[in-house]
């Protein structure tokens, strides 16, 4: 069964149009790549799966269930989020990691809290360190321990090295891979960088003006040699190639099912 | 009919009753050298001292000829219609103040409304003051006019920090915060903002100036301990008002940001009128 489920998700905010008929699944263990233009609706279609937007029920699904119809707290416990810009909490690195579990009751224990760090690469040291005082690589790990407190089945992972320079970038990277490797944690990865979802992705997909332009593996649709025309061309910055190839979307027509998932 | 026709001479004699026009004339004298000194000085504030003076002339000689009137009439009605004029005028002011909060009007409207209202109505039960209108129109005026200043910083303070520290917010509610948590530190700094300065006067009262309830009876030949047992009254009632109304306006801005799913909606930031 997989993990989350989206069936002809379909959203609007302000009278305009975000998302058309989006449908696709993530399989547990995946690190599920969304990529497209800006303002193509990665952000908003992420936000339905922890019900920060509001889908419509009978869209998103989380383990079969639809999520409308899950107590929305627990939702989002199950279902961890980073955001591009981290926002620490008043308070210590410990405060931070430890705000998930106070909110029911349970107190985090030390060797709980150095695990977490270490989990995210971070000594336990930094602990007591205020936590406005990090940097923003250290914060954005700061930010992924605070979610994995919470012990969730996923993390939608919201642009997470976009503020962050090159080294911290791939710092953050190699965590949430380790984190995938070691405790089959799923991950769903928005990002505008086709190089990034080449690096850490098993599946991508490319979202352009709201709706769903490709899904498949990664090594199959980015692949320089044999991959999508378009995901090349958004690659490329070449937003016209990105939507000249409406040939290929025909193609898809005639078929029986578009495609819903990619195996991996 | 002839309740009407009285109320008519009534006025027409309190019109003619202003004795104390010289003394006012005193008082505008003064006013008149200060604008000349300040036309002499460039200091361009003269229109302006005109202006504020011929309006607020005007306006206190209306509000005291219909209290005159009101108070003759002595009816309860009378008396809760003044009130509730007071309270939309005092609610329209705030509300267009507190501008970037959803419902602005309205959750000025309630908040005013039941802070002064909540506030007469333990006064009245409570004795401290009886439901006539000489004690409630002036009362209820000062309990509007302080809550409706809290009423409007609270909504401004709350709705800029709720619109600026989203990040922060939705940072919790992603880690299983309900909105009440998610915005409890918002919730605290709007009230703490808008009820500060009614704290610190209420603390230092009479050490740096005396207050106008109390000037003005000492004024009036009141002794100074029966003035100052009166303004001990008035200041607790006001500091009581403003926390209702503050608590009210507070709870409400927090519930016009966000949906029953402990979402924060997506506002845009109103550009300012004023």
């Amino acid at each position: 069964m997989p993990l989350i489920e989206i069936r002809h998700l379909s959203l609007a905010r302000g009278g305009q149009r975000v998302l058309h008929d989006v449908s696709f699944s993530v399989n547990p263990g995946a690190v599920f790549m969304l990529i497209g233009p800006s303002g193509g609706g990665k952000s908003s279609l992420l936000r339905c799966m922890n019900r920060l937007e509001e889908p419509a029920p009978g869209t998103v699904f989380f383990k079969g269930e639809d999520i409308t119809t899950l107590p929305v707290m627990t939702l989002r416990r199950r279902v961890g989020m980073v955001f591009q810009q981290t926002a620490m909490l008043p308070g210590t690195v410990a405060d931070n990691i430890a705000y998930g579990p106070a909110l029911c009751d349970q107190t985090l224990p030390r060797e709980r809290l150095v695990q977490l760090l270490d989990m995210v690469s971070l000594d336990g040291e930094i602990a007591d360190k205020p936590a406005h005082e990090l940097s923003g690589g250290q914060a954005q790990r700061v930010a992924i321990a605070r979610a994995l407190a919470n012990e969730p089945d996923v993390l939608l992972l919201d642009e997470p090295t976009s503020a962050l320079d090159p080294i911290a970038t791939r710092a953050v990277e190699e965590t949430l891979i380790g984190l995938r490797d070691r405790f089959g944690l799923t991950l769903v990865w928005v990002s505008h960088l086709v190089e990034q979802a080449r690096r850490v992705g098993s599946c991508v997909m490319l979202l352009d003006e709201g709706r769903i332009t490709r899904i498949d593996r990664v090594d199959v649709m980015l692949s320089p040699e044999h991959g999508d025309a378009r995901a090349l061309a958004f690659a490329k910055g070449d937003q016209d190639g990105l939507r000249r190839n409406q040939a290929d979307d025909d193609q898809y027509q005639g078929e029986e099912e578009r495609p819903h998932g990619c195996t991996e | 009919m002839d309740a009407l026709n009285n109320a008519i001479n009534e006025l027409g004699d309190t019109i003619f009753n202003l004795d104390d026009l010289p003394r006012i004339a005193m008082a505008i004298g003064l006013v008149a050298i200060a604008a000349i000194i300040s036309r002499w000085q460039q200091a361009d504030v003269e229109n302006d001292l005109a202006a504020a003076t011929a309006r607020s002339f005007v306006q206190l000689i209306a509000i005291g000829l219909v209290l005159e009137l009101i108070f003759e009439q002595d009816h309860p009605l009378w008396t809760a219609l003044v009130l509730l004029v007071m309270i939309v005028i005092a609610a329209r002011t705030s509300g267009r103040r507190g501008q970037a909060t959803p419902h602005a009007a309205r959750v000025s409207l309630l908040a005013i409304g039941f802070g002064s209202v909540l506030t007469l109505a333990l006064l009245v039960i409570g004795g401290v003051f009886e439901f006539s209108p000489q004690a409630i129109i002036p009362i209820g005026g000062m309990i509007i006019g302080n809550s409706m200043t809290v009423a409007a910083q609270v909504m401004n303070r709350m709705s800029d920090d709720l619109l600026d520290q989203r990040n922060q917010i939705e940072s919790r509610l992603a880690l299983g915060a309900t909105s009440r948590q998610a915005s409890l530190v918002q919730f605290q700094r709007g009230l703490r903002t808008a009820m500060i300065p009614h704290i610190d006067t209420t603390k230092t009262v009479g050490l740096i100036k005396l207050p106008g309830a109390m000037t003005g009876m000492i004024l009036a030949g009141a002794s100074p301990l029966e003035a100052v047992q009166l303004q001990l009254i008035v200041m607790y009632m006001l500091i009581g008002a403003t926390t209702f109304t503050g608590l009210i306006a507070a709870y409400l801005t927090y519930r016009a940001f966000f949906t029953p799913a402990h979402q924060l909606k997506a506002l845009p930031r109103p550009t300012q009128a004023d």
